[in-house]
């Protein structure tokens, strides 16, 4: 793979919001959504950030666009580090980005007609409006029929309505797409639809993609890498292939050991993962997983496990990473 | 839209709020409950004797005629005269005109002035809202009639002394309402979808939060307007209103009231129309608030 600079990276990226009472002389403590997350895109390429709810995928999403103001890190965008986090900073990145909302339907002004919001970031970038053709063209490659384009938002079905948004995100053509549980709520053939879709605006216009998604099949099925999130850190990342052929993380392998298969025959011996997933108030000491792991050591409850490197990019946060022969040992003894 | 749309869509159409602007549809909607027809019928008798009074009234309403003082009905004068011989039904007729002016001069300026405030407040810096909020809260606070009186002593009494007392009072309840509803949607996926496409402060604040924002507050201005014609003839009624040889329902009541014993009829030619505004504007706001409410309007209608 040439590696051609990432259109986007964040490089330990923290995000935390003040919580509890906002009393005068009260203090509040800061709740850390996201802790030293760093992931970068390359043009052309589909990153899948993958993890139960809770997880910090979402977050990141708005993060990497200021809709949530990260409290420590960087962003760069081409290379190019962001002076701060101010507005004027994020006003860059959201040029060259486009954020595509899990609920796409709420997402669109319940008052405006869909071809007008549409056509809106054009506007916005000062490209003015859109003739009617160009409108129906754009339309169209989105998927969605020309008829829709007088429509009202809550007359759309959810496939019109991602379909919509995409069409959105398209009118000014963006080198990112942050598409947040892009199939959430659709039948598994619009799934299908909706991810070709994406793979085609990538071969067309090397758009870069960020997906967030808990659905492994998906991330499975288009992305060239795929991160795996927990408690708003990475736990491991790397390219799809090698994640699926040998996940290093207790914790990815639980996820990939807990996607269904379809044959009645199989029975799971025993839950891939103990009990559920800790409070971000409450966070776990040591590795934050220890809890729920099934080869945690008491080293594991203590030592928060440092970021370790492999081939090809995979890197793996885990004291006994398996296949390795302290993971081998761990799984044995566990 | 409704070609061959199948039911199901056509209605869960109707009861988006996204039809504000339909406004014929709401109109009917106002019309076909009993309230809103009897509403509509007020409103519009008083909106258009407001608008054509100098051609119905008969006599100029300041015409004083000492020949003809406190006379009784008659055909040469509809509602007899008071007590300076000016002609009652004239004046009652060219008083809509005065109630109908100071209520929607007032009401434009208070929402004109409560829109940028309400939203600035709800969509601006904490401190902002938070000192917008008790600017608001100390003007409200203010009894009505006390800061009437020293606005009069300081302004002098006067149609547009009237006017700004009636729009301070106001003003506030107005703000308000727009700030709790420019947060709520502020918080909303589609004004961080705006955000995230770079839009400047003007797109989000007039494209996309004032038209979600303002139709409740047509809706409260609407029944505000019954209390604002109040207020007016109240304030004309203690003589702290427009001066007393202009034509008012309040001046007309309160020279009414000097001469009740002799006869009751220039209070009940003041205070009639006073009755008939209020329950008009009253009845047609209300029916206008179901009809624009998406949810009342499924429950009550099939």
């Amino acid at each position: 793979m040439t590696l051609k600079n990432p259109v986007i990276s964040a490089d330990h990226l923290t995000v935390s919001v003040p919580e509890g009472p906002h009393y005068f002389f009260q203090p509040t403590y800061k709740l850390d959504i996201l802790i030293d997350v760093s992931i970068a895109v390359r043009p052309g390429e589909i990153v899948s950030i993958v993890g139960e709810s809770g997880s910090g995928k979402t977050t990141f999403g708005r993060a990497l666009i200021g809709l949530m103001r990260p409290s420590g890190g960087q962003i760069s965008l081409d290379g190019v580090a962001l002076p701060d986090f101010s507005k004027g900073s994020f006003r860059k990145v959201r040029r060259e980005a486009a954020l595509l909302f899990q609920d796409p339907a709420s997402s669109f002004n319940p008052r405006q007609r869909i071809g007008a919001m549409i056509a809106e970031p054009r506007r916005i970038a000062g490209q003015g409006g859109m003739r009617r053709n160009d409108l129906q063209d754009l339309a169209a490659t989105a998927g969605l029929g020309s008829s829709l384009l007088s429509r009202f938002p809550h007359a759309l079905s959810g496939g019109q309505a991602r379909r919509a948004a995409v069409a959105r995100a398209l009118s000014v053509v963006p080198r990112l797409i942050i598409a947040d549980e892009p199939t959430a709520g659709l039948d598994v053939s619009v799934q299908g639809g909706v991810l070709n879709l994406f793979l085609d605006i990538r071969d067309r216009h090397d758009t870069a993609f960020l997906l967030i998604t808990h659905n492994l099949a998906v991330a499975r099925h288009v992305s060239d890498r795929i991160v795996i999130m927990y408690l708003g850190r990475v736990l491991e990342s790397g390219p799809t292939a090698e994640i699926f052929r040998a996940p290093r993380h207790p914790y990815t392998r639980a996820l990939l050991d807990s996607e269904p298969v379809p044959d009645p025959k199989r029975r799971r011996a025993e839950p891939p993962v103990i009990g559920e997933v800790p409070s971000l108030m409450n966070r776990p000491s040591g590795c934050e997983f220890h809890q729920r792991c099934r080869i945690a050591r008491d080293r594991c409850r203590i030592e928060a496990p440092a970021e370790t490197p492999f081939a090809d990019g995979h890197t793996v946060r885990c004291h006994f990473p398996l296949d390795t022969p302290a993971g081998v040992c761990a799984m044995a003894a566990g | 839209m409704a070609l061959a749309a199948p039911d199901i869509t056509t209605r869960a159409a109707s009861a988006e709020p996204g039809r504000i602007f339909r406004i014929t549809s709401t109109l009917r909607q106002v019309v076909s409950t009993p309230l809103g027809t009897i509403g509509c019928a007020l409103v519009a008798l008083i909106v258009l004797t407001a608008l054509f009074a100098p051609w119905i009234a008969p006599y100029s309403p300041t015409a004083i005629s000492v020949k003809e003082r406190l006379a009784d009905p008659s055909w040469s004068h509809l509602l007899g005269t008071d007590q300076l011989g000016r002609d009652l039904f004239s004046r009652v007729i060219l008083g809509t005109r005065t109630a109908m002016t100071v209520a929607l001069v007032s009401l434009a300026v208070a929402l004109a002035a409560a829109l940028p405030l309400g939203l600035i407040a709800g969509y601006g810096p904490r401190w902002l809202d938070a000192g917008l909020i008790l600017v608001f809260d100390s003007l409200s606070s203010l009894p009505m009639i006390m800061f009437a009186l020293a606005t009069v002593v300081l302004l002098g009494a006067g149609l547009s002394t009237v006017i700004l007392v009636i729009v301070i009072y106001s003003v506030p309840s107005y703000a308000r309402l727009i700030r709790t509803q420019t947060l709520s949607i502020k918080a909303r996926d589609f004004i961080k979808a705006e955000q995230a496409m770079n839009a400047g402060l003007g797109r989000i604040l007039f494209v996309h939060l004032l038209p979600n924002v303002i139709g409740p507050l047509l809706i409260l201005a609407c029944l505000d307007l019954s209390t604002i014609i109040t207020l007016e003839a109240g304030l004309s009624f203690l003589g702290l209103g427009v001066k007393p040889q202009i034509p008012s329902w309040g001046n007309i009541l309160s020279d009414g009231f000097a001469v009740i014993r002799t006869t009751p009829l220039p209070v009940i030619a003041g205070g009639l129309p006073l009755i008939l505004a209020t329950i008009g504007f009253t009845f047609f706001g209300e029916a206008l608030r179901d009809a624009l409410d998406p949810k009342l309007a499924r429950e009550s209608r099939p």
